[in-house]
């Protein structure tokens, strides 16, 4: 009964204490890091390099002390469709052949192909989740604000993240109420249309509630515009961080340019 | 149907990008001030139904309900989408930041056709099984357009993923049907209760006459 409650996804990384080495540094240093370090990732070709690269986001998860299991199934979960996709590289990419079996032709090219995607998609995901998913929403907000992401966007994004909570309360307080008329979910037209029905009251409401909310901050005084408040600084441990950051992906560069 | 990143070329990663970039903007404009609370709480309604799974046959799927978010939000879905699948990538790590853009798109480009499409038709219809009617063809198109999409940029990528990018399509053909039945009947619900969740979000209707309360609580 893996789906009693519907949810069975995890729940996202606790953002990590204050006084941790990680949150004296900026919100937008650690932004422009992880998008740096996931663009020159993407760009390089040689296995060996994307290896190192894997293992500076390895070395850093374990300097910052982040718990092992969910930081790496978290890394590592992806969707059926691209383990399907993975797997069907090595029989449908031309090249040297590795194995045969039955009709299907194995090549090595295909499985280094995959091995690559696969080097690189968890080496962004584990650099994401080490630097940015490690910070409180409201952090991540003023920062995006700071790089110059549009306001009514980061509005949207402060929004959803407050909301979420309260509509997950929301959604198994009306699937504790169909659970308690005796609703089990099943793989037929009944259930199907019952959870469309619990997903429309869920829209339904939190358009209510989303009224009463407006009303709320009218009544304080809201004019439409938030004005996001912080005290971000670049400080030392910024340049510090940055400059032994930018240093190893400069080597890493250096690495495929020379290797390539 | 998050694409990883590392799979996709250069030119697909780009055409997802200022595709999403161009919506964004446009929806963004789009969305009055007094609005932000409203599109807010339906983008965290949404990134909720990607957590809730639903069986299907011996399996379960997650819900994505694109045609629905079109349907409410119109160009508006954009940036609603993009802080979801934002907040998913940062918090779950889900999908990638490079691929981001195409991700969005994908499940973007859909919703909006959607809109545009079944809108007016919408509000002409008034009867159960045609409201019904048009939230299966909502449902299921929509995730048809984003798989087709799913497929096409794999395809765009490389001869190497073709197999896979039909393998992609054909395995998510009851994934159609069940979000199809599911917006149609959350349609259905919608259309009783709050009719005009469909028709005037579009403008900013700052006080909303108070809300049917006792209509709402009976059906969950």
């Amino acid at each position: 009964m893996s789906h009693a409650l519907g949810v069975s996804r995890p729940r996202g990384l606790e953002a990590l204490p204050e006084g941790h080495w990680l949150q004296r540094i900026d919100p937008r240093t650690r932004i422009v890091a992880a998008m740096a370090y996931a663009f020159l990732l993407v760009a390089c070709r040689d296995l060996r390099v994307l290896g190192i690269g894997l293992g500076i986001g390895v070395g850093l998860m374990l300097a910052a002390r982040l718990p092992l299991g969910p930081t790496l199934r978290r890394t590592l979960g992806v969707d059926l469709f691209i383990v399907m996709l993975l797997l069907l590289l090595p029989f449908t990419t031309p090249g040297q052949v590795w194995f045969q079996w039955g009709p299907l032709t194995a090549t090595w090219d295909g499985l280094w192909r995959g091995v690559e995607i696969g080097l690189k998609a968890a080496g962004v995901i584990l650099m994401l989740l080490v630097l940015v998913g490690t910070m409180d929403a409201t952090r991540l907000g003023h920062g995006l604000h700071r790089l110059g992401v549009a306001p009514k966007l980061i509005h949207l994004l402060l929004f959803t993240v407050r909301y979420m909570g309260v509509l997950r309360r929301e959604f198994l307080r009306l699937r504790q109420a169909m659970r308690a008329r005796g609703f089990v979910p099943r793989s037929d037209l009944h259930t199907w249309t019952s959870y469309g029905y619990l997903f429309g009251m869920l829209l339904v409401r939190s358009l209510e509630r989303s009224e009463r909310v407006l009303d709320a901050m009218r009544c304080r005084g809201f004019d439409g515009r938030f004005h996001l408040l912080d005290s971000l600084r670049l400080g030392q441990a910024d340049w510090a961080f940055g400059t032994v950051f930018a240093a190893g992906l400069i080597l890493l560069g250096g690495l495929e340019w020379a290797g390539g | 149907m998050h694409i990883v990143d590392g799979a996709l070329s250069g030119p697909v990663l780009a055409a997802g990008g200022a595709v999403t970039l161009a919506g964004t903007a446009w929806g963004l404009r789009s969305i009055g001030e007094r609005e932000i609370p409203r599109v807010g709480l339906l983008s965290a309604a949404f990134f909720m139904a990607s957590l809730i799974h639903v069986p299907v046959g011996p399996s379960s799927v997650h819900l994505i309900l694109n045609g629905l978010i079109g349907l409410v939000l119109g160009w508006r879905a954009f940036p609603a989408l993009l802080v979801a699948l934002l907040l998913q990538a940062v918090f779950f790590g889900f999908g990638g930041v490079v691929v981001l853009g195409v991700n969005v798109a994908n499940i973007a480009l859909p919703a909006v056709l959607i809109h545009f499409l079944l809108r007016d038709a919408l509000g002409r219809f008034r009867g159960r099984t045609a409201v019904f009617a048009m939230g299966l063809l909502a449902g299921a198109g929509s995730i048809m357009g984003t798989t087709l999409l799913v497929a096409a940029s794999l395809a765009g990528s490389g001869q190497e993923f073709l197999p896979a990018a039909e393998l992609v399509f054909f395995t998510h053909i009851p994934v159609m049907v069940v979000e199809g039945l599911l917006t149609g009947a959350a349609l259905v619900l919608i259309r009783r209760v709050r009719p005009e969740l469909l028709h005037r979000v579009a403008e900013a209707a700052p006080l909303a006459e108070p809300a049917p309360a006792l209509a709402a609580e009976g059906r969950s």
